[in-house]
Order: structure tokens, then sequence, then C-alpha cells
């Protein structure tokens, strides 16, 4: 029963990502879009949370990624989609939970 | 001249995702008409506002990028980012846009307006201005 979390604000402002991560399950999907995508950056103190994340697929939104200039800015192992493998990630996963 | 006020902008949200950096632009643009010593200060998420290289095509959008860099043309001649914000967030004045003025004291040199400074700083700037806006 894999899920699909999004997580929709910046690590830096509030702790969604956190909590999102403290109840993701093995083989479960997060979805960084709008400024959730921010903790994916390189460098950044937020990335750790997403290092941390084991068992679990990281994904980044494309549209959010280039409007905020991070292209060449994220971390490694993070998988970038646009809006067509957003629509391909919830249907692929029984349900979806949008962390606001 | 004893009239006229400091004013201090302080932007602390990432753009897109809420409305206020757009907002706060607006406001200092109208801001910058009524010859007011204005400045502007960017910490916490707010540095993301100026981490250049933004595609906003896909969002459907307008990109307010070049706005920023248009500052310098309303006599806005300082812009300070935090440093800790900066680095908390993996970036380095290298990521941010070019803000530029022109120096009247200087023979019209063009300058950077952005003023890297530290949290410190940051305060007493707060501190040593008369109106402060907050976004």
């Amino acid at each position: 029963m894999a899920m699909l979390h999004t997580v929709n604000k910046s690590p830096y402002q509030c702790d969604t990502l956190e909590s999102c991560l403290k109840h993701v399950g093995d083989g479960d999907v997060v979805l960084l879009i709008e400024d959730g995508v921010y903790a994916a950056m390189k460098g950044g103190k937020a990335a750790e949370l997403i290092a941390n994340a084991n068992g679990v697929k990281i994904c980044v939104l494309s549209a959010d990624v280039k409007a905020r200039g991070l292209e060449g800015k994220l971390i490694d192992g993070v998988e970038v989609v646009d809006y067509g493998g957003f629509v391909d990630l919830v249907v692929e996963t029984d349900k979806t939970q949008a962390w606001l | 001249m004893s009239e006229v006020k400091n004013f201090l902008y302080v932007n602390r949200k990432a753009p897109h995702g809420t409305i206020y950096a757009l907002e706060s632009l607006e406001v200092v643009l109208i801001g910058a008409a009524f010859e007011q010593d204005v400045a502007l200060a960017f910490l916490d998420d707010g540095v993301f506002q100026l981490v250049k290289g933004w595609d906003t095509s896909e969002l459907g959008v307008k990109n307010f990028q070049p706005a920023y860099t248009a500052l310098g043309d309303y006599d806005i001649s300082k812009v300070y980012v935090e440093r800790e914000s900066l680095e908390e967030r993996g970036l380095t004045e290298d990521d941010l846009i070019e803000m530029t003025y022109e120096d009247e004291d200087d023979d019209w040199a063009e300058k950077s307006s952005i003023r890297i400074v530290s949290r410190e700083e940051m305060a007493q700037i707060m501190r040593d201005s008369d109106v402060i806006l907050s976004f």
C-alpha cells in the first residue's frame, strides 16, 4: 500500500516536511512541490532530512524547480518529474496525502 | 529635508509559493515614487527571491525577477542580504542576481546594491530604520 505524499511548504518556514518524513512508510513517495522544492537544495540544512529518508523515493516537480532557479542545485538521488510524472505518481500509488 | 524617513522593507518569504514577494516589490516601487530613503532587507526564506535563473514559463505566472534588477533606476541602492540565511540554505553571493545603481557622488559609477551583512548587522539596520514594512 504505497502512498504518495506531497509537501508544498519551505522546510525553513515550517516543520511540514519533517512531520511528513516521520509518517512515511517503506515504498512511499514524497513529491516536493511549490516552496517544498527548497528542501532538495544542495548544501542546505534541510537536505539532511532528505538524505536520511531511507526507503522513500523523493521527487521534485520540475516546473517549481525551474521557476526558482534551482536547476543544477539539487542533491543527488532526487528524481525530477514534470506534471505528467506527477499524474503518474498519483495513479501508481494507492492514495495521496497532501501535507499542507 | 528632515521630513525624509528611512524606510526598510523586510522580505522573509520565498517567491511564488505565496504572494508576499510580488506584493513587496509592488509596494517598494510605489514607495520609491515618494522620494523617501528606501532600503531592502532579505533574510530567512526571503533570500530565495534573489536566486538567479528563474524560468516561470511552466508555472504560468509572470517572471517578476527582472523588476528587482530595475530597482537601481528608482534610486534604491541599499539591498541588505543576511549572510547566515544564505549559508543555512547552501547559497553564496554568486547564486544571486546582479543589482546595481549609479552613484551620483562618484561620477555615476555603476555599483552593486547588494550588501551581504551579518545577522547582528541586520538587527542594527532594523533598529536604525524609522519605518519597517514587513513581508
